[in-house]
């Protein structure tokens, strides 16, 4: 039912809390974390996913959720709290995300969203950094005859999802190209699958990781293709509310040390042996050199920690998005070292 | 009256005291909740206003009964999406009155088929979740329709595909013309059946008043397009190639198959309890009043038009207003199959794009609050005018 009316309740019942929970919230600029110490005190970390989208937060049939949008929380849980696995997810629609952030329901958002400047600035939410660059892009059935949005004429419907940056940009760009065009716009992903499935609509468009991971769920996935253009920059990453640094921080920075990682060919399996690196910048990594968890109030094992159990970028990206087929290629989500634009701050 | 000096003894002004605690404390609770969520949205660095109804929705409709673009503001889109609400309420509810009616008085028919045919219709549909039936109207609907370049063709005019169901397009000249001799064909109606009445009353005389309303309705609107410049001429929808393989209708007006698939679940659903309200209120006028009415000479149909029914209303009307009530409520479930309707485009899009989830969902329940209370008070009007009157 189902969905609709538990979107409303969610929503409804969010505002609600934002209403009726007490004056809580972090005190601004304090050194305290009033987020660290309710998710120790409470023994999980809140993370609010998505209601399934493969490689991204995806749950199986028992119930485990994987991705690398996971991964972030799996990250965090690590670092504050020593164990990957305590993480309480709540699978969100894009509708409530921010509410249920705002009003303290969840405290990171890993949920494939878009860095906007009006997200950011304007509805009390901060964005810690990019987890996976995107980008816009239509997918149409193999014998449309459709090569390229070149060859889009006026009338062409497009379904898509609501509430997403995609519904705007759909408007930019059909506009740009004088087009008019049929929007039809669904609450919930796997409805749009079905109508673009069954031909309601000519062409679907989303992120372009997300096309490849719908085109999964068609009846017949072989008769759908991804056009090659990219009509959008789409960075998504993870979510903090606004007004706690050092949580925001905390999660900044664990998303940081997987990629960091990566770069000095830290992971997994070869972290702990790590410890007596001659390289410095490593040794800060696993936590042998230097006191940086102090500055969040963490141990100074939490990094290693978070190498030993989610593993660096590259092994989150081979699990989740290129091993099961749905981006092989890591096209822009390479290291800025090997011809992609992932470039994190040093970790010191 | 309440500046009067204050007595305990005095009854008026002891009655006053719990009502005036109860508005006390009422009106403290709002206000606690005001406080903490502007309290609570200032921590978390959350602005509180209106002010975002004015700007640029940027996004785009499917369907809408006004002007619409992303270029107009989020006000414009949440009076696209009420308009929709209103539009998809009142096609359900001009459906399930109808089927509702024909339903109950077949559940009482004699005719054994027809009335256990009517017995299944009701006792499948009201028991299977409304949201259930709008999928299965929706997507099973979407699978059984060919696509634009098969559509079922209706004289060439009209075409039923996956993509809409393409009518043609009218386009008038002189319309408001139009439109005022309709409106005095209605008021020269309701004169000739007030006359009719009472030349009834008074002399005993029937006037065939169906057959002159209808000629009524018909002579006067003619007049306009044979002498005042009034006319009429369609736009047909024609078959489009966008690629190889895909296909659309271009001109003409497409009716989208949520809208048809939404109306279809909503009076489908609530048709049946309005045929149970209908059974209910038959049954409920008693056999004597039959027997009376037939014993005074009144032939079959005038027992029904004039006995049976007028007692009969009295007992359907309070409980199909609830029906109406509930449509109205249950058309937000629009947004499960992309029906544009207020949930969708306004607590759902502009709720997303703005971020601004308290002022949207009270803006949200408050409209449907509004429609809501106007049905009510319609119906409670329509009550009266056929309650039971004292001579």
């Amino acid at each position: 039912m189902i969905k609709s009316i538990k979107t409303w309740i969610l929503v409804g019942f969010a505002s609600l809390l934002l209403v009726a929970c007490g004056q809580g919230g972090g005190g601004a600029g304090s050194k305290k974390s009033k987020t660290l110490e309710n998710t120790k005190k409470a023994g999980f970390v809140k993370c609010g996913v998505s209601q399934g989208l493969p490689g991204f937060s995806n749950a199986d049939a028992s119930g485990n959720w994987s991705g690398i949008d996971v991964d972030v929380c799996r990250a965090v849980a690590a670092a504050v709290l020593g164990d990957a696995d305590k993480v309480k997810y709540t699978p969100l629609s894009a509708k409530e995300r921010f509410t249920a952030l705002t009003s303290g329901e969840i405290d990171v958002l890993a949920r494939n969203t878009t860095w906007t400047l009006s997200r950011d600035a304007d509805i009390g939410l901060t964005f810690v950094g990019v987890n996976f660059y995107d980008g816009q892009g239509f997918m149409v059935r193999k014998n449309s005859g459709i090569n390229s949005v070149n060859d889009f004429k006026n009338g062409i419907s497009a379904c898509t999802n609501t509430g997403t940056t995609t519904e705007l940009n759909m408007r930019d760009f059909f506009n740009s190209k004088n087009i008019s065009y049929e929007p039809i716009a669904f609450e919930k992903a796997d409805e749009v699958v079905q109508a673009y499935d069954a031909g309601r609509c000519d062409t679907y468009t989303t992120d372009k990781s997300g096309l490849a991971a719908q085109r999964t769920k068609m009846s017949n996935p072989d008769e759908h293709k991804v056009l090659p253009e990219t009509i959008s920059k789409e960075p998504l990453g993870p979510v903090v509310r606004q007004g706690d640094a050092v949580w925001e921080d905390i999660v900044r920075w664990s998303l940081n040390t997987m990629i960091e990682a990566e770069e000095y060919g830290v992971n997994s399996s070869n972290a702990s042996s790590l410890k007596d690196s001659e390289n410095p910048a490593i040794k800060r990594l696993v936590g042998s050199e230097g006191e940086l968890g102090a500055a969040f109030g963490l141990d100074n094992d939490w990094s290693l920690r978070i190498i030993e159990q989610v593993g660096n970028y590259g092994e989150s990206y081979k699990k989740h998005i290129a091993d099961t087929g749905i981006l092989p290629n890591r096209g822009p989500n390479q290291l800025w070292t090997k011809g992609g634009i992932l470039y994190v701050p040093p970790a010191r | 009256m309440i500046f009067k000096k204050f007595n305990i003894e005095n009854k008026k002004a002891r009655d006053l005291i719990p009502q005036a605690i109860t508005i006390l404390a009422l009106l403290s609770v709002i206000i606690y909740f005001a406080t903490n969520a502007q309290i609570n949205m200032g921590n978390r660095g959350i602005s509180f206003g209106f002010g975002f109804l004015n700007q640029e929705a940027s996004f785009d409709i499917t369907f809408s009964m006004i002007e619409y673009d992303g270029s107009h503001s989020y006000g414009r889109a949440f009076l696209v999406g009420l308009l929709n609400t209103i539009l998809v309420s009142a096609i359900g509810i001009f459906f399930a009155t109808i089927m509702g009616v024909v339903v109950g008085i077949s559940r009482l028919s004699d005719n054994y088929l027809i009335a256990k045919v009517a017995e299944w219709y009701v006792e499948i549909f009201r028991n299977i979740p409304l949201i259930l039936q709008i999928f299965f109207w929706y997507f099973a609907a979407l699978r059984a329709l060919p696509l634009p370049e098969n559509g079922i063709s209706f004289y060439d005019i009209s075409f039923l595909t996956i993509k809409g169901w393409y009518v043609p397009k009218f386009i008038w000249t002189n319309f408001n013309i139009f439109l005022l001799s309709v409106i005095a064909a209605f008021i020269a109606i309701y004169f000739i059946n007030s006359y009719a009445t009472k030349q009834r009353e008074q002399f005993g005389k029937q006037i065939p008043t169906t057959i002159i309303s209808l000629a009524t309705l018909i002579l006067i609107p003619l007049i306009t397009f044979l002498f005042l410049g009034v006319s009429l001429s369609f736009e047909y929808p024609v078959l489009k190639q966008l690629s190889p393989t895909v296909f659309t209708y271009a001109g003409g007006v497409s009716i989208i198959p949520e809208l048809i698939a939404l109306a279809l679940a909503l009076s489908m659903y609530t048709a049946t309890f309005i045929a149970e309200n209908v059974r209910a209120g038959i049954l409920g006028v008693g056999k004597g009043q039959k027997e009376a009415a037939a014993s005074i000479g009144l032939n079959k149909n005038q027992i029904l038009k004039l006995v049976v029914m007028p007692q009969a209303l009295r007992i359907i009307i309070p409980p199909t207003t609830n029906q109406y009530l509930n449509l109205t409520k249950n058309s937000s479930l629009a947004a499960a199959i992309a029906y544009p309707d207020i949930v969708l485009v306004f607590a759902g899009t502009a709720l997303m794009q703005t971020g601004r989830a308290i002022e949207i969902i009270s803006i949200t329940m408050l409209t449907y609050l509004t429609l809501s209370i106007s049905i009510s008070i319609f119906m409670n009007w329509y009550n009266k005018k056929m309650a039971i009157k004292e001579k």
